[in-house]
Formats: C-alpha cells, sequence, structure tokens
C-alpha cells in the first residue's frame, strides 16, 4: 500500500510538471500577441516595447520559462494587472467560495443519485426505473448554463423562494448547487444502478440470500458497499470537473468564486491572472484524481498494485 | 428498454437538425437580422411563434440559423480531433514502448485540465470568434479518442489475423489502415456521437460567455446570453434556445446509448 503511495506521489509529478509546462507553452506560443491583446492595437511601440520588458517576454524563451517555474515555486504566480494585487492572494480570497459551491454541488449529486440508483437498480424496468433513467438522460443533456437561468425564473422570480444570486447563507447556495449538480447527478444515477446490479448478481449475494438475511440488510450492508467502489472513481473525476464547470455556474449566480475570476481576467485581459487562474485550477484537478485514486485503494482491500 | 426507438428519436433529431441547418433561408419565416423595435421583447404569438428578442428580431429564425453553427462545430470538432487522436492513439497502441509512453504522458497533461478550462484559455490569447472555439475545442478533444483507439489497437494487435499481416511483411500503416482501424470503427462512431454533443455544449456555453460566435453570426448559446439580460421581462429568450440546446443534445446522447448499447451485450442486460 506505502509504495503505490509513492509511486502514485511519483507518477502526479511529470503530470504537474507538464500542466505547468503546458500553461506556459499555450500563452507563449499561441499565435496573438498578449502585448497587443493587453494595450490594443493602437497603442504605441515605445508603450508596447514597455510592457514587453515589464513582462519579461523580451527576454530568450528558456529564460522566461526558467525564471516562471522559479516564481511559481516561491507561490509567486504574478501580479494582475486589473486588481493591482498579487494573481495567488486574488485566487486565494475567492478559493473558498468555489470550494463551498462544489461541495454543496457534490451534495445535490449524491443526494439525489444515491436513493434515485439504489431504487432504480432494486426495481428494474419499473415505471421507476425507466421514469429515473429518463430523468438521468435528460440532466446529462441539459446544459448548466440553461438550467440556472431556468431555476431562477421558477425560484427565485416566481415563487421568490431563493435569492436571485450572490454569496451568503445556505439559501443563497441551493440554486448554484443544484444547477452544478444536476448533470454530476444523472452520471452518478447511472453508474449507480449499473454497478449495483453487476453486484447483485454475484455469488456471495445469493449466498447472503441463502442465509436468509432480510433483504434490506443484504442491499446496504454487502451489495451497495461494494456497488459504490467504481462508484468513487467517477466522484473523484467528477468533482474536479466541478472546478471548471464551476466558471460558468458562478458567472449565472454572481458567485464570487474562482470561475467568476477567471472569466473577469479574461474579459479585462488581465493576462497573469488568467495563468494563475488556469493553472491552480488545472493543479487541483490534478490532486483530487491524485486523492481519488489513494482513496479507491484505501476502500478496496482486493485491489493489488504492481 | 426498446434500444431501436432510442436510436430512432436520436437519428430523428440529428436529421431535423441537418434539415434545418440546410434549408435555414427556406424554413426561417424572417430574415434572422431584421430589427423592429417597435415590437421588442413580444412574446411568442401567430405572427412570430417563438416571440422575439431585445431587438425585436424573430426567434425561431435566429434559432434555424443558429443551427448551423452547432452542426458545424459539432462535425469539424469531431472530424480534426477524431483524425488527430487516431492516428496518435494508433501509434502510441501499435507501436507501444517508450513512444507508447510518451503519448501518453501527453494525453494525461491535457486531461489534467478539465472540462472547458484550456478551451477558455486558448480563446483568451486567440480572441473570441467561431473558428478559434473549433480550434480550442479540438485541442481539447483528440485526447479522448487517442486513449480510446489506443486501448482498442492494444487489445487487436495480438491476434492471429494481425500477426499473419505482419508475417506476410505488409507495411505498418497499411495493417493500421487496412486491418486495425476497420475494426475499430463502431466505438469511434458511439465515441464521437457523445463527442458531437459535447462540442455543441461547450461552444453554446463559451458563446454564453462571450467567448464564442461574435455577432453578427447567431448562435444558441448566444442567444441564450442575450435572454439573461432579460430574464425577468423575457424568460422566452432563454427558454426556447435551450430548449434547442437540450433537445439536440439528448438526441445525440439517446443515439449514443442506443448504439453502445445494441453493441455492447453485457451493458445492455443493465441498462
Amino acid at each position: 500500500m506505502n509504495n503505490y503511495i509513492i509511486k502514485r506521489l511519483l507518477l502526479t509529478i511529470p503530470t504537474v510538471f507538464g500542466v505547468v509546462t503546458l500553461v506556459f507553452l499555450v500563452i507563449h506560443f499561441i499565435p496573438g500577441d498578449p502585448v497587443e491583446i493587453m494595450l490594443g492595437e493602437t497603442a504605441s511601440q515605445t508603450d508596447k516595447a514597455k510592457l514587453r520588458a515589464d513582462l519579461g517576454l523580451d527576454l530568450p524563451i528558456f529564460t522566461q520559462y526558467l525564471g516562471f517555474l522559479s516564481n511559481l515555486f516561491q507561490g509567486n504566480l504574478g501580479t494582475s494587472f486589473h486588481f493591482r494585487q498579487p494573481a495567488f492572494e486574488l485566487i486565494m480570497k475567492r478559493l473558498p467560495a468555489t470550494i463551498e459551491l462544489s461541495l454543496g454541488a457534490l451534495a445535490v449529486a449524491l443526494i439525489i443519485s444515491i436513493p434515485l440508483g439504489i431504487f432504480s437498480a432494486v426495481k428494474q424496468y419499473s415505471y421507476v426505473d425507466q421514469g429515473s433513467l429518463f430523468l438521468a438522460l435528460i440532466g446529462v443533456s441539459m446544459p448548466n448554463f440553461w438550467l440556472g437561468p431556468i431555476l431562477i425564473i421558477v425560484f427565485s422570480i416566481h415563487l421568490g423562494w431563493l435569492p436571485v444570486s450572490g454569496r451568503g447563507d445556505i439559501y443563497n447556495l441551493i440554486l448554484p448547487a443544484i444547477t452544478l449538480g444536476a448533470s454530476m447527478a444523472a452520471i452518478l444515477t447511472r453508474m449507480i444502478r449499473s454497478s449495483l446490479l453487476d453486484t447483485l448478481k454475484e455469488e456471495y449475494i445469493k449466498t447472503a440470500r441463502a442465509k436468509g438475511l432480510p433483504e434490506p440488510i443484504i442491499l446496504l450492508k454487502h451489495a451497495l458497499r461494494n456497488a459504490l467502489l467504481p462508484v468513487v472513481t467517477i466522484l473523484g473525476l467528477q468533482f474536479g470537473s466541478l472546478l471548471a464547470g464551476s466558471i460558468i455556474t458562478e458567472t449565472i449566480f454572481s458567485w464570487p468564486g474562482i470561475g467568476r475570476l477567471t472569466i473577469q481576467a479574461i474579459v479585462s485581459r488581465d493576462y497573469p491572472l488568467v495563468q494563475a487562474c488556469v493553472m491552480v485550477v488545472a493543479l487541483g484537478y490534478v490532486f483530487i484524481n491524485l486523492l481519488t485514486d489513494l482513496m479507491y485503494a484505501w476502500i478496496d482491500p482486493r485491489i493489488k498494485y504492481e | 428498454m426498446n434500444k431501436n426507438i432510442f436510436i430512432i428519436i436520436g437519428i430523428t433529431i440529428v436529421i431535423t437538425l441537418f434539415l434545418l441547418s440546410g434549408f435555414a433561408s427556406l424554413l426561417s419565416p424572417y430574415n434572422p437580422a431584421d430589427q423592429n423595435l417597435y415590437e421588442r421583447l413580444q412574446e411568442p404569438g401567430l405572427s412570430h411563434l417563438l416571440g422575439q428578442d431585445s431587438l425585436g428580431r424573430d426567434i425561431l429564425s435566429r434559432l434555424i440559423y443558429g443551427s448551423r453553427v452547432s452542426l458545424k462545430v459539432g462535425f469539424l470538432t469531431i472530424f480534426i480531433s477524431g483524425i488527430i487522436g487516431t492516428f496518435v492513439g494508433s501509434v502510441a497502441g501499435y507501436y507501444g514502448g517508450r513512444i507508447d509512453r510518451i503519448l501518453m504522458q501527453i494525453c494525461d497533461i491535457f486531461l489534467a485540465f478539465p472540462g472547458l478550462l484550456m478551451a477558455i484559455t486558448l480563446i483568451a490569447i486567440l480572441g473570441p470568434g467561431l473558428n478559434n472555439v473549433i480550434f480550442a475545442l479540438c485541442i481539447m478533444g483528440w485526447v479522448s479518442y487517442a486513449r480510446l483507439v489506443r486501448g482498442q489497437i492494444l487489445s487487436l494487435k495480438n491476434l492471429d489475423y494481425i500477426q499473419a499481416a505482419v508475417a506476410c511483411g505488409i507495411s505498418d500503416m497499411r495493417i493500421i489502415l487496412k486491418h486495425l482501424l476497420p475494426n475499430l470503427m463502431t466505438p469511434i462512431i458511439v465515441h464521437s456521437t457523445f463527442g458531437m454533443a459535447g462540442a455543441i455544449v461547450a461552444e453554446a456555453g463559451l458563446s454564453f460567455l462571450g467567448l464564442g460566435v461574435q455577432p453578427p453570426e447567431t448562435s444558441w448559446g448566444m442567444m441564450l446570453s442575450e435572454g439573461r439580460k432579460f430574464l425577468l421581462i423575457a424568460p422566452h429568450m432563454t427558454t426556447f434556445p435551450g430548449l434547442a440546446i437540450m433537445i439536440v443534445v439528448l438526441g445525440l446522447n439517446l443515439l449514443g446509448d442506443g448504439l453502445r448499447d445494441k453493441l455492447d451485450v453485457k451493458r445492455e442486460q443493465n441498462l
């Protein structure tokens, strides 16, 4: 187990290094002059040259890369042009809001998918099963940038039950969390149902039934625990995707998280802040995947890692 | 559930999308760019079946013309990323060893960027626009094809008929193109169906954020974004474009699900 953890951690290093390098390359090699984008085409050559020198863009590319890595190791992600503050500080201020939203979405997804997935599997081919599968298909197909406004129309405008936007108490969290968590709920429902159906056909379930154990015990203690194992992997991957999905949800609900900060940075052409936001979200995604793998190894002792 | 029904519904929706975009000029009741400021934000009625937007333009006509963008983005994205991904996956899977490890490490790095994040970053640098959206989606889209093709080739390349082809001295390129890839078409087509749905949603999402298609072109995501500003007084501006996106994505998902389940016995027992 310890060997696996060490090996998995070591394998993460090239990925992290690759992510950092790719962000650097994308910003520097994609056609389009960032200086021109920031200052506009009409800016004078002197201003452009000054900004280029300030950003270090006039240095050889390898020197720029080394400087970039050196700053990164010191936690220096550059300074935002728009806010005139270190990008890292700005991101850290917004991080709790994004984590709160992602956890809220995760809670919504689990609250919906676990009972629905179990019920669908137990009552396979029933109307409830067909209905939940159809709902899951709708959930997967419904884009969150449409679901959000629909929820606002119904629950904020017509019914007046929940606030339209902003971050505050739990009521502010409900609509954004549903918007972000709906497609995840749909994916998990299908996954739990499918996994539970496979598990219920296993020999040890037949043995449990032959022993005369009550059906709820068989379902919850024997089948569900094993059926949820593959779900953990999907959960980890999906939770990472929530970080990126939050860009749209945060924009719809004016939620003050990293997603909205990224869009603000793009709109105001705040190039160092865009780079910093992308890097933080991508690295967050890598580490969530790492945690998922480690958790999977911990909860499933059958897995032998080479 | 009858998988054929899924496939039929999916194909019907996809064909409808084709017809709408192909015959947009014939099917649109109005010119999508025609403005009528005296009839701003009109609700659905007999003269304008889906109502009018903030500039008095006919929403139905804009939806019909907007289908062209969705179709273009969907097709070009899966076509270009499919070709790149299939090439990379074939090379990695067939040759294995160091080439495989390097290519898969590159894939892992691309996969470390969740969802739209890399596309948003690329567009932030390239600037908004339809071609840039397609480019950005292809940059992210090839990876899943590469992994799919690699996995399939790994399982196929040790089969007897491939070994026989190698023993006959047939070139690697010919083995990949003539003997391996034809056997991979089914999973690639199924994957492309889901990929097209993903590309359409991604384009709409980017246009919703103001990073996609720019006026005077029309896209469903852009219409949704415009409608959001008038959510309180004209919810129909948001409802119909969203519904259009959902129906098309649902159709493609149904088609993909139906095709996959029909060809996969193990899953068919459960879903």
